[in-house]
């Protein structure tokens, strides 16, 4: 990755959950942390996530759930990357995700999953360790 | 409560005991840290006095229970009376599922019913919506229709429990469907009794189950309150909620302050409705968080009842003592709850249960300690209703009215969060209104700045949380997680399919009809609704006429 330009992560709320308090706080914290953030707002489709990620140039695709609806929709958001050439785009999500469904959400492409407690130090850290690079 | 005297002999005396007794033992042990807080980051002093509560006035400030201005409890007799309500929200998949997780409870004590549906009943979806993809019967049951409705309460009689329900943008839809089946069971609409939370200032504030804009949406909220008083006199109209505030990162002061900021902006659009504030007024109720600082919260609702009956009294002039009551639902911190060592969660919620014990509330709702890990399993809900049951049986709490009252810190305590709301309603007067207020975003930045900064005070570990940053271990992955069968979906889309089939398409589509000609007038929705219904539109189809005729709420992000 070049110095000059900042890592670009789009966080996003899938589906109909209104649980954003996570998201906004680790919207501010990447914001803190040098990327630039965008933040989506609730109700978004998978459609309307990666449509984002297309139109800011994303690096990475942060995505948010608390209502039990992630191995619907995460798996989908990183399969419509890859219909759009966006295979590099770094995918993490967080919420309240069960231990059991971790595997298969990696299996999806999911590159991590962080739950609750997790310090945002780390998160922070895994997504400057495993962003994609820019010539 | 002392006079001027005795203050000066208690004031000489502390100074004494600082420079003597004090002073030896903090030059030889000082103390863990300089500054204590509470978990609201309220400072809290080493030792409080009968001069941390000088110019408290007993009558004028206290009072007694079930009299104005309702610090000690709105009730007289409080729990020497009867108990709290003990209401566990529930509902999950279909309606036959969550059915019998309703008979379960009341088998077990349970004293009232609490639905919680899931996010596209919420969001007025049917089951079948694109947008409803994934979510159906996911944190609560779904309902489409009134077929589901009625398998929801088969065999629960609409005249011996109380019902409370999760509703907000389409609380008329689900009260009509209520309503339609007490009326299928004899039940007359006067023995009816339950909540709708109905409160959509705080689903745009932040818990983002919101479908119109704000004026439209108050439209309904008043045409619900409206109804209720004229016909279904025992229902608690709305929920005016500071749990959700909470929830996304609040004090308790400002979950109060900002609670009582939507209860003046929903009283005054009944009263600019033209409705008597006598008549509407003793309907409302409130729906608070319990986290685990036991005093803290004790102290919070102590001084929401307080200054709510005195907004109620002196601000819509009520004289009816009922409109002055704050009445409220508790439920315990859902936040509070770790993922890591689960089963503290336990504890957690014992103490949350037993400051909402001490505070008063009329009803609780305990949290599963598998919470922060999935849907509560049939033996964590168990374990959460047993706790209540012990704070209620066991504790002591119950057998005398407001215990707390009286100790030096929750009374100075109790004034502190007093000022801190009177502080707030004053700025958000002086914006223009709560309306005003959550339109520029004010109230949703202070509640982020909260949330940041109990954050940051964590990963500092300058807060302890057990589990988190301290006394933190390996362990196991957990099991008997409960999980939601994807197939609920496909279910209720079939359901739904054989429903728009079947029914008599000439009274559904008359029924929808009147309701669109009604919502773009003045009158009351409430009985076209009902008919709607009966009719069997859907929850997605009656919303859809708003959606067309009202408009749909696009908020602005505030990061």
């Amino acid at each position: 990755m070049t110095q000059d330009r900042k890592i670009k992560i789009i966080v996003a709320k899938p589906g109909l959950d209104g649980h954003d308090r996570g998201a906004k706080l680790l919207a501010r914290i990447f914001a803190e942390a040098g990327m630039e953030v965008v933040y989506t707002g609730l109700r978004q489709t998978p459609e309307m996530i990666v449509e984002t990620a297309l139109q800011e140039d994303a690096d990475v695709v942060g995505l948010s759930s608390l209502s039990g609806v992630h191995m619907y929709f995460f798996p989908r958001v990183v399969e419509l990357l890859r219909e759009k050439g966006l295979d590099d785009v770094l995918v993490v999500g967080g919420g309240i995700i069960p231990k059991d469904d971790i595997p298969e959400l990696k299996k999806a492409g999911v590159a991590e999953i962080f739950g609750p407690g997790t310090p945002t130090a780390e998160i922070v850290e895994f997504i400057k360790k495993n962003v994609r690079t820019r010539d | 409560m002392y006079d001027d005297k005795e203050l000066e002999r208690i004031r000489a005396g502390k100074e004494n005991w600082e420079k003597t007794t004090l002073g030896k033992a903090l030059s030889k042990f000082p103390e863990r840290k300089p500054i204590f807080t509470s978990i609201s980051g309220m400072p809290v002093e080493r030792l409080y006095t009968p001069l941390d509560t000088a110019d408290l006035d007993y009558e004028k400030d206290l009072g007694y229970p079930g009299q104005y201005p309702f610090t000690r409890g709105v009730q007289p007799t409080m729990y020497r009376g009867r108990f709290w309500t003990m209401r566990q929200y529930a509902g999950f998949g279909n309606a036959r599922e969550s059915n019998a997780r309703y008979r379960y409870l009341l088998e077990q004590g349970q004293t009232g019913l609490s639905v919680a549906f899931d996010l596209p009943t919420q969001a007025g979806y049917d089951s079948d919506h694109p947008l409803s993809m994934g979510e159906v019967g996911k944190v609560g049951v779904a309902i489409d229709s009134l077929d589901d409705m009625k398998i929801l309460f088969d065999g629960i009689p609409l005249d011996q429990v109380t019902t409370s329900m999760t509703i907000n943008a389409p609380a008329t839809v689900l009260l009509a469907m209520y309503l339609a089946i007490a009326e299928e069971q004899g039940v007359p609409f006067d023995k009816v009794g339950g909540t709708v939370q109905n409160d959509i200032l705080k689903e745009i504030i932040c818990r983002g189950q919101y479908i119109f804009p704000p004026k439209p949406s108050m439209r309904l909220t008043v045409d619900l309150i409206d109804y209720c008083f004229k016909h279904v006199p025992r229902w608690n109209t709305i929920s005016i909620s500071g749990y959700h505030i909470r929830e996304a990162g609040s004090t308790a002061a400002q979950e109060m302050a900002f609670t009582i900021a939507d209860g003046i902006a929903y009283v005054q659009a009944c009263v600019d409705r033209g409705l008597a504030v006598d008549s509407f007024a003793p309907r409302l109720s409130f729906f608070f968080n319990a986290f685990t600082n036991v005093l803290e919260e004790v102290a919070k609702f102590r001084a929401g009842r307080r200054v709510w009956a005195r907004i109620m009294k002196e601000r819509f002039g009520a004289k009816d003592p009922r409109s002055m009551m704050m009445r409220y639902h508790v439920q315990t911190g859902g936040v509070t709850l770790t993922a890591q060592q689960p089963l503290n969660n336990i504890v957690r919620v014992a103490l949350q249960a037993y400051a909402a014990a001490l505070g008063g509330c009329q009803s609780l709702h305990t949290n599963s300690y598998d919470e922060a890990l999935c849907l509560p399993t049939q033996e964590a809900v168990t374990v959460a209703l047993r706790t209540q049951q012990i704070v209620a049986e066991e504790s002591g709490a119950t057998d005398t009215i407001d215990p707390l009252a009286g100790s030096y810190f929750v009374e100075a305590m109790t004034d502190k969060i007093e000022a801190e709301i009177e502080e707030y309603i004053r700025k958000i007067d002086a914006m223009g209104g709560t309306l005003t207020a959550i339109e520029q975003g004010y109230i949703q930045k202070e509640i982020q700045d909260s949330a940041y900064r109990f954050q940051k005070e964590i990963e500092s570990g300058e807060r302890v949380y057990v589990g988190i940053n301290k006394y933190t271990m390996e362990e196991p992955e957990p099991t008997n997680l409960l999980k939601v069968d994807m197939k609920v979906g496909e279910i209720e889309a079939e359901k739904l399919k054989k429903l728009r089939a079947e029914r008599d398409q000439a009274q559904w589509k008359a029924a929808l009809d009147r309701l669109r000609e009604v919502s773009q007038s003045d009158e009351n929705v409430m009985p076209a609704v009902i008919e709607a219904v009966k009719a069997r539109a859907t929850i997605g189809e009656i919303c859809d006429v708003w959606r067309d005729v009202f408009g749909e709420y696009r908020p602005k992000e505030f990061v």
